[in-house]
């Protein structure tokens, strides 16, 4: 039962990574009609912004102490953060501590920002092209964009810790009765996947109850009819593909402590993410994070000692084994709605 | 760099020729039976292949490998600011003007740590760059695969980092020699270290990558910890894909192991560390004892990847640019002073490779690969940073002392991220050639390739 319990955690925030990049994924999708293969990049891009705020906060003069000598026998040269002279050696640790959550803050115009260059600037020149042609032209661009963050920041991880406060795991176990150690789940994980439900009912509380979200609704179900309204129904999709962009951001600033970012990062989610969209069903929100979190748990069960002894392997199969049952016996997925992808 | 243009069917006429009219190669012991080989040097250069990861996950650590050959280079040609570690080196065969008299050109490839595109990357080099040897990679199944080609070919194969104890062990071969410790080595130095510190009653829950390097350093771990009183309680295949590693690190706390043994590279080993540490398994008491992990091969380059998490944390690793022997101080001066931060273990092996192959060839007076094979067996040499050292004939490995060592819990710069605990002698890690461990495989016979 505890093991049980366990692998549902983890399956929790893995899923929380997918559902988030799914909806991205499916908002583009939903509203422009673009299957967008770039879209790992923007959460790689995302955590990337975490690691650049860390470094600007961490801004350094150099001061040589003459106590300590470098590798080379030379006098030991101690960079000291800009930020200490500034608010004081405590405060600045704290703040330079505190850079992930900061980070959000510089995310997300960043992300809209990009997402818009990225809209403007190239995908949106593919509209009326085939889906083909809008999967090779965003896969290139993903491939440029993960080049771009590797010619400045490498290839290797770069660690990009949680705050103080949220590192150690919390011991569900012996909450629930279970022996110490059981159940034990990192804290940061826990608040991944608060941040995640917090931003996923955000996106639908903007398209559900705001006029703009009205709008983007009808637009999604009806373009033509709401154009011939006289509503410029691009812009408000390019505003979506701006949200989109800053949705997939958010996910990987606050990924960025779960695992140190790199390059390939967003390569490595996005075709489990494209698995999620087509499981949960094309242009479904409500299906995409279903989906995402479904996969995610079933991934984590399926790496289970226990699982692995009787069929081995089958951590590697299993999200592709449960997406051709799916697809075979519900075609349009699971919320998937009737006329999506089907012409 | 050098660009040849001449076809390696040219090449090889053109070796057959000179050898048929007796003009003056020089030959060596064995190579005399042979007519010439492959990519002789024409003109007054040798071109040298590199083949290190420029692109992929470990783009890095190639880069410093190709530093590396950068300054080795430099110093065979006597070009560089200083002679490195020529000036340490126990054979006095090499004068810095170049390999034999030839000025050293080289060209690169690009391994991109996959299997494929290393060895069409080493092709290329031999067959339009007439590279007559090739040296570098990160990956043992790269270096598997590369040498596998360039014993096919005919050239000299300089292996680079290669861990797993089948690249001199079931998949060795004649033109191949590894410098760089393997899976059997590490788990023979670590064994004594981590009973000294965590005794004799561990029970130990293993992660392993699902390839080759994984289950090789998988055994020698665990045969080393078993034969100490250590019991295995658990291990785990990992996906070489994986980036999270929480569903396989969650349920070992339930395992009833009080140690996790990560056999991960790269950024394997950074995702399942910082997972590890994320679970606060370090924090734990498990079985009255305090939960350990063990990483056994370890990286500056990974290390700066994990971060703080290992701070504390055992591992193995060739060669440490804190050692002060003779050899290493002139290596990190060198490399220091030209790039501005310290050299890695890739940078140092594939440095010491270049400079043991030139060596060779001024030793055997040829560049023929079977002189070259001939030079290097049963070389004993000193002042390369490792101390005493022998290329075993019998496998072409290397044998020599292994640092055992720990993530530092004060770093002072973010290349002091590993100390060194113990300099594990080599009478400790060196096995017998029909070791079950390495057993398999045959060297063959050396090949010109002409």
């Amino acid at each position: 039962m505890d093991a049980i319990i366990l692998q549902i955690l983890n399956g929790l925030d893995k899923g929380s990574a997918y559902a988030l990049i799914a909806l991205g994924l499916t908002l583009i999708f939903g509203t422009l009609g673009v299957v967008n293969f770039a879209h790992g990049a923007l959460f790689m891009i995302g955590a990337f912004c975490a690691v650049t705020l860390s470094r600007i906060l961490t801004l350094s003069h150099t001061v040589v102490d003459e106590t300590k000598t470098d590798f080379l026998g030379n006098p030991l040269k101690v960079d000291v953060p800009y930020i200490y002279d500034i608010f004081g050696q405590t405060t600045g640790d704290a703040i330079i501590d505190w850079a992930v959550p900061i980070s959000i803050l510089f995310a997300i115009p960043v992300m809209v920002a990009i997402g818009f260059i990225m809209e403007r600037g190239l995908i949106k020149h593919f509209y009326k092209r085939p889906h083909a042609d809008q999967i090779l032209v965003t896969f290139g661009l993903a491939i440029v964009l993960q080049e771009i963050i590797k010619y400045f920041y490498g290839a290797n991880p770069i660690p990009t810790p949680a705050p103080d406060a949220f590192r150690g795991s919390f011991d569900f176990g012996a909450m629930l009765g279970f022996d110490p150690n059981t159940i034990i789940y990192p804290y940061w994980r826990l608040v991944y996947f608060a941040f995640s439900a917090l931003i996923i009912g955000a996106v639908f509380a903007f398209l559900q109850f705001t006029t703009f979200g009205m709008v983007v609704r009808a637009g999604m179900a009806d373009r033509e009819t709401v154009g011939l309204l006289g509503i410029n129904i691009d812009k408000r999709f390019t505003i979506m593909f701006g949200i989109a962009a800053a949705v997939a951001g958010l996910a990987g600033v606050m990924y960025a402590p779960i695992n140190s970012p790199n390059y390939h990062m967003g390569m490595d989610f996005l075709v489990l993410s494209f698995v999620v969209v087509v499981v949960g069903g094309m242009g479904s929100l409500s299906g995409a994070v279903l989906a995402g979190f479904l996969l995610g748990i079933l991934e984590s069960f399926a790496s289970m000692a226990i699982v692995l002894e009787t069929l081995p392997g089958i951590n590697q199969i299993i999200i592709y084994l449960v997406a051709i049952i799916i697809l075979l016996t519900r075609p349009r997925g699971l919320m998937g709605r009737k006329g999506v992808m089907e012409e | 760099m050098s660009n040849s243009k001449l076809t390696r069917r040219g090449l090889i006429k053109t070796g057959a020729v000179a050898g048929a009219a007796g003009l003056t190669l020089p030959t060596y012991l064995r190579a005399d039976g042979h007519a010439g080989y492959l990519n002789a040097p024409q003109g007054d250069t040798v071109t040298l292949g590199f083949n290190v990861p420029q692109s992929g996950p470990y783009a890095d650590e190639g880069a410093d490998e190709l530093r590396a050959y950068e300054l080795a280079v430099e110093h065979l040609n006597g070009t560089g600011a200083d002679n490195g570690m020529l000036e340490t080196f126990s054979s006095d065969a090499l004068q810095g003007n170049g390999i034999l008299g030839k000025k050293v050109v080289y060209v690169t490839g690009d391994t991109q740590t996959k299997s494929d595109a290393a060895r069409a990357s080493a092709k290329s080099m031999i067959e339009k760059d007439g590279a007559i040897m090739i040296t570098g990679g990160s990956s043992s199944g790269v270096a598997v695969a590369v040498q596998a080609l360039c014993q096919e070919a005919g050239v000299i194969f300089m292996a680079g980092l290669t861990h797993s104890n089948d690249t001199t062990g079931k998949d060795k071969r004649a033109n191949g020699f590894r410098h760089f410790f393997n899976s059997y080595m590490s788990g023979a130095a670590l064994a004594p270290v981590l009973q000294n510190a965590y005794g004799s009653d561990r029970k130990a829950y293993h992660l392993t990558a699902d390839y080759n390097w994984g289950y090789t350093t998988e055994e020698a771990v665990r045969s080393s910890t078993e034969a100490m009183g250590w019991e295995t309680v658990n291990a785990v295949k990992t996906p070489l894909t994986q980036t999270d590693f929480s569903s396989y690190i969650a349920p070992v706390l339930q395992s009833g192991a009080d140690v996790l043994v990560l056999n991960h590279y790269g950024g394997n080993m950074v995702n399942s560390l910082t997972n590890a540490v994320q679970f606060g398994l370090r924090d734990k008491l498990v079985n009255d004892k305090n939960f350990e992990i063990v990483v056994p091969l370890y990286s500056r380059l990974m290390a700066k990847g994990a971060g703080a998490n290992v701070k504390g944390i055992f591992g193995s690793t060739n060669w440490h640019w804190s050692l002060t022997d003779e050899g290493s101080k002139a290596f990190v001066k060198s490399f220091g002073t030209k790039y501005g931060f310290p050299p890695s273990q890739a940078a140092h092996t594939c440095y010491v490779q270049a400079l043991l192959y030139a060596d060779a060839c001024e030793r055997a007076g040829t560049f023929n690969p079977c002189g070259v094979v001939e030079a290097l067996e049963g070389f004993e040499f000193d002042g390369m940073g490792n101390g005493p050292t022998l290329y075993r004939a019998d496998d072409h490995q290397c044998f020599k002392d292994v640092l055992v060592v720990k993530g530092k819990e004060n770093p002072t710069s973010e290349f002091d991220l590993l100390e060194i605990v113990e300099v594990t002698p080599v009478e400790q890690v060196t096995y017998a050639p029909d070791h079950p461990q390495v057993a398999g495989g045959s060297l063959g016979t050396c090949n010109p390739g002409a």
